[in-house]
């Protein structure tokens, strides 16, 4: 809602001294059967009507899965063996997030603009839980788990910026993608204010026979599990035809 | 060549599923077991969701036992009036089983739940393989010392209402003992994904005195309705039943079996069994490190809703 009401102030200023134009080598990643990640390239231009002002050029590119509540839970000794025993309950951290610069972030992008636009892992994770005592370290585990798993990635610096114009990065997606609009984002920061922004979204879906199978298990649960079952039971009545056959 | 599981939503190498369906297929072949206890956690070790292995091993094992009752009933080795009963307890105790199932998964208990299961049964059944395979092996050397086939005890099993004449077993027993191992077989199958071949034959044997030959073909009668049950269960209440890895299993684990029953044939039966207890003690020993030794990672994520 921040971020919309953000884009109409910006839409809404009348003259730009700076703008993006911008591409995707792909707007939608199909999940087939043997889907094992996908790599897509942004890439773009920056337009001006005058000469460029002062300050550093920041290009910020980012990619965003669909929010989700997480739980987290922590282990602790209990009788000797390890056991989930607190749990704490993020209200939506994206199932997948990609922050993408060209020079470290914090040379680019004030705190202020960072909490207005929610731009770093940190900052796009929403956790206002109050029933544990330290939230913080449930969220630092979130983004550790995450970023180990390739779902969480800071790439500073990956973004190619050429005659403060020309700007392409590479983001990697992992093959345990979760369904959904990946939103992608590019902000033009000056002197550490962001003063152009760009949004188009990736479709990440389950395609043929693996959106067949997800939606039938999850639309007709009693007719997937009975075609389940049928497939096991010719499965079996199959083998033991088959090595009848062989004895013979 | 990697393979995206539709259910259990991860990447894995197909040929590393169809490798370890057919690893447990041989061995399956080779000691007359479901396998079903050590495929399950060796799913959890290539990075499967605990809810996912015990789901759809339920959905392969329907496939495996299917095949090995209609061998048992060409040979009439299956004693169907006892197996309708088992079934009866089977069915109440996988429902239940189920349903223990869903709520630790909304606590965040399941993973535990299930480890714990595995390390105390594989455990206490690996110990007794193995100590009876060793003295089997033992008194093989001297056959002086060989110890009286022990007799069925006419007890508090016989004392209990509502007999029931069961032909094929041969038996006029209370219907309350078969009922309870039912259930109790039940529960196990949804909770660790097994079929309970592993308890149940011992069980049929000792508590309920049935003959020896139609022990395996009256328990693979069971586990059929009762996995068969469970994976509908599955279905229905968690959602983890994963076609594409059941059928990647079932695959390897065809064509296992029939390489591990010429093997199995070749060796002596006291080896095999002191073989397969040492395994079972193996996988119990590493599941049981998992539980003791402090993990790298404290925290685990869990989705979110439902409580």
């Amino acid at each position: 809602m921040r971020c919309l009401a953000v884009l109409f102030l910006l839409m809404a200023s009348p003259v730009w001294a700076e703008d993006i134009v911008a591409g995707l080598s792909q707007d939608e990643i199909s999940i087939t059967a043997n889907f094992d990640g996908s790599e897509i390239l942004v890439f773009g231009a920056v337009s001006r009507e005058a000469p460029a002002p002062e300050g550093p050029l920041g290009i910020i590119i980012t990619v965003a899965g669909p929010d989700d509540v997480v739980l987290v839970r922590r282990k602790d000794r209990r009788f000797g063996i390890w056991v989930n025993t607190d749990t704490a309950e993020i209200d939506a951290a994206p199932a997948f997030y990609a922050v993408a610069t060209n020079t470290p972030l914090n040379e680019i992008l004030s705190a202020t603009e960072d909490l207005r636009h929610s731009i770093s892992i940190g900052r796009a994770i929403r956790a206002v839980d109050t029933r544990v005592d330290d939230q913080a370290a449930y969220t630092r585990a979130l983004v550790r788990i995450r970023s180990a798993a390739g779902l969480y990635q800071l790439l500073e610096g990956a973004v190619e910026l050429r005659e403060e114009t020309l700007f392409d990065t590479r983001i990697r997606l992992p093959a345990n993608l979760v369904e959904g609009d990946y939103l992608t984002r590019i902000y033009l920061t000056r002197g550490r204010d962001v003063v152009a922004f760009h949004e188009t979204s990736i479709a990440v879906r389950k395609v043929g026979l693996e959106r067949m199978i997800y939606r039938l298990a999850h639309d007709r649960p009693l007719v997937y599990g009975i075609v389940a079952l049928t497939i096991a039971i010719i499965a079996g009545w199959g083998a033991s035809a088959a090595f009848q056959l062989l004895r013979r | 060549m990697q393979i995206y599981l539709p259910i259990a939503e991860v990447s894995v190498n197909a040929f590393l599923l169809l490798g370890l369906g057919g690893l447990v297929g041989i061995l399956s072949g080779m000691f007359g077991v479901g396998g079903g206890f050590l495929m399950t956690p060796l799913l959890f070790f290539i990075g499967i969701p605990p809810a996912v292995a015990v789901a759809t091993e339920a959905n392969q094992i329907v496939a495996s036992s299917f095949s090995g009752v209609l061998a048992h009933l060409r040979r009439r080795t299956v004693d169907l009036k006892m197996g309708t009963v088992l079934t009866i307890g089977g069915v109440v105790g996988a429902a239940a089983g189920v349903q223990v199932f869903a709520l630790l998964t909304r606590l965040g208990q399941v993973d535990l739940l299930v480890r714990l299961c595995y390390v105390v049964f594989l455990g206490i059944i690996g110990a007794l393989m193995f100590v009876e395979s060793w003295r089997a092996i033992r008194r093989a050397r001297n056959p002086q010392s060989a110890t009286a086939p022990i007799r069925r005890q006419r007890g508090w099993v016989d004392s209990l209402p509502f007999k029931m004449r069961f032909r094929t077993s041969g038996l006029y027993i209370s219907v309350i003992p078969p009922v309870a191992v039912g259930v109790f077989v039940g529960v196990l199958a949804a909770i660790m994904g097994v079929g309970g071949g592993f308890i149940m034959v011992p069980a049929m044997i000792y508590l309920l005195g049935m003959p020896t030959k139609v022990v395996v073909g009256t328990s693979l009668f069971q586990i059929i309705f009762v996995t068969g049950f469970a994976t509908l269960m599955h279905a229905t209440t968690n959602f983890t039943v994963d076609m594409v890895l059941a059928v990647l299993l079932l695959l390897g684990g065809v064509v296992g079996a029939q390489i591990g029953t010429r093997i199995g044939v070749r060796m002596k039966a006291e080896q095999l069994r002191i073989l397969l207890a040492l395994m079972v003690l193996a996988v119990c020993g590493r599941l049981a490190l998992d539980l003791l030794l402090e993990p790298a990672e404290l925290y685990s994520l869990g989705t979110g809703g439902g409580h």
